[in-house]
């Protein structure tokens, strides 16, 4: 009964006035502020987390891609490389054919030529062979009247000429 | 045993706290040790001290005395004492105002220094008003106190609103509060980590959030930070302030732990959900006889659960004022070279355990306040369980 007999009716009317009154100035001035700065700190926290998080995971995707292109660059070099050397070869099979080609052509230009050659070159020999026969049948005709020992003799040198012809 | 079950979930729970608990359980069983031990020597002590102490006036070194001065330093207080003249009997120290409201004579203000001490009685418009035992009462002329029975004083009280010693350390820890607390709001402004003082008050706050708040409420937990932050530090301070050489006893008032515990139960009431309500007046998942058995349990656990708040914060830092002062007190009675310093350093040891006390029931005050605000406002989804309603 020291307890109730104890109890200060006046103290307990400020200790309540003073309880609602530093809740509510702390709630206003401290712990509003505090609770709040704190909550925005470690979000800012996650956030920081949670975005680099996701840089690592972009950083790996893009290191991913990078891969998957120069994979497909060193094909594609690949490839093209193998087409060029094909498309050497083709070349050169190509050339060789034109030039064996183009040599033939040479060659069977050569002897068109060298066949004409030769047609304009007997031409011009029997040309000249009519015309010497025609002289020789001149000098012939000339001499008959002189000599026609001597006239035979003629005819046979000239056509043994002509023969060696 | 519902009761049981709640216990069990605290200790199951809060493993460190059921250690701390244990420790302080162990402590206080030591010291009851110590104390009845102290207490026969007290007895050797004073029938020698009879015959020693004569003509040594106002000093105090009996064991009436020693409890006189330590029930008096337990008492609120209408004079901020410093020290005392045991000599000469003179006190120094702060008289503060007296409020007083008496229904037939009205409203009063006066300094404390017009009661003397309890010597002189204050007259008020034809009232006397005596202060006896750091209470005022109203008396005849010649200041009689009359008592009952049972040795209670019979005289009429006025109501006391006076600025007392518990109500300037009131105070005291407010503005201390008050000054912690803004500055360490105002720090985040310049950055978002506190700086000096702030930065060991700052965990301090993210504790009662984290492991006192959120784990005992659950997602509702922010309406009450408030509360919760506020009646941790009031009464660690305060429990703290009861520490130093200012001698205060705030917490180890009954008023003012009735006071917290009061706000706690309002609290309570006032965030209890329809489940809450529902589990004190109708429990659900039990056979009908046993609700009706249970509706006046649960109804006396509404209030059983402040109430030991209020005595449970009470009786320990009583407590411990009373050990600390017992132990003093021996050194100044048994007077010898050896007790001396073994008493003193008992009070350092005690007093460093005071100190975790001064912590553990700030704790446990606001712990609990947390845990019955959470079963008010927790939501139950699966009805009929066994699993006992924490």
């Amino acid at each position: 009964m020291k307890l109730v007999e104890d109890f200060s009716f006046g103290l307990f009317f400020w200790q309540i006035l003073v309880l609602i009154v530093l809740i509510f100035l702390l709630r206003k001035y401290a712990w509003g502020p505090i609770l709040k700065s704190l909550n925005e700190r470690e979000e800012g926290i996650q956030k920081a987390l949670d975005s680099a998080e996701e840089a690592k995971k972009e950083m790996q995707s893009l290191k991913a891609d990078n891969e998957k292109m120069k994979q497909e660059a060193r094909q594609e070099r690949d490839a093209m490389l193998k087409e060029a050397q094909q498309m050497k070869k083709q070349m050169i099979s190509e050339a060789a054919e034109e030039a064996a080609k183009k040599a033939d052509d040479i060659i069977a230009k050569a002897q068109t030529a060298i066949e004409s050659e030769k047609k304009a070159a007997i031409d011009d020999l029997r040309q000249q062979v009519s015309q010497y026969s025609v002289e020789i049948a001149e000098k012939v005709l000339q001499q008959e009247l002189k000599d026609k020992k001597e006239q035979q003799k003629l005819v046979n040198k000239y056509l043994e000429d002509v023969k060696l012809n | 045993m519902k009761t049981e079950y709640r216990f069990n979930f605290l200790f199951t729970f809060a493993p460190k706290l059921s250690k701390a608990i244990f420790m302080q359980f162990i402590t206080r069983v030591c010291l009851l040790a110590i104390m009845i031990l102290a207490n026969s020597w007290l007895g050797l002590a004073k029938s020698e001290g009879d015959k020693d102490d004569q003509g040594h006036g106002g000093k105090v070194n009996t064991e009436e005395e020693v409890e006189a001065y330590i029930d008096h330093h337990l008492d609120d207080s209408h004079y901020f004492n410093l020290f005392s003249d045991g000599e000469t009997g003179e006190h120094f120290g702060i008289p503060l105002p007296v409020i007083i409201y008496d229904f037939d004579n009205g409203l009063h203000f006066f300094s404390s220094s017009k009661f003397h001490h309890g010597e002189d009685l204050v007259e008020i418009d034809g009232q006397h008003y005596k202060l006896y035992h750091s209470k005022i009462y109203k008396t005849d002329a010649e200041g009689t106190i009359t008592y009952d029975e049972e040795g209670f004083v019979e005289n009429e009280k006025p109501l006391d609103f006076s600025i007392t010693k518990n109500l300037i350390g009131m105070i005291l820890a407010s503005v201390l509060l008050l000054w912690m607390f803004t500055s360490l709001a105002k720090s985040y402004k310049k950055g978002q980590i506190p700086t000096g003082f702030g930065r060991a008050l700052e965990p301090l706050v993210i504790y009662v959030r984290d492991d006192i708040a959120k784990p005992n409420i659950g997602p509702k937990y922010k309406k009450y930070m408030s509360f919760l932050l506020t009646v941790f530090f009031f009464i660690w301070i305060l429990n703290l302030l009861g520490m130093t050489p200012l001698g205060f006893n705030v917490t180890g008032n009954i008023a003012v732990t009735f006071a917290l515990a009061l706000v706690t139960f309002i609290i309570v009431q006032f965030s209890g959900n329809k489940d809450y309500w529902k589990h004190i007046f109708w429990m659900p998942g039990v056979p009908i006889p046993m609700k009706i058995v249970l509706m006046p349990i649960e109804i006396l656990g509404m209030f059983t659960k402040p109430f030991a708040l209020m005595i449970r914060l009470f009786a320990n830092m009583t407590a411990g004022h009373v050990v600390i002062m017992s132990l003093l007190g021996l050194i100044v009675i048994m007077q010898n070279w050896i007790a001396g310093p073994a008493f003193f350093g008992f009070t350092i040891m005690i007093s460093v355990i005071e100190l975790l006390v001064a912590f553990l029931q700030a704790y446990i005050f606001t712990l609990l306040s947390a845990l019955y605000i959470g079963m008010a406002v927790e939501e139950h989804d699966d009805h009929g369980d066994d699993v006992p309603v924490v």
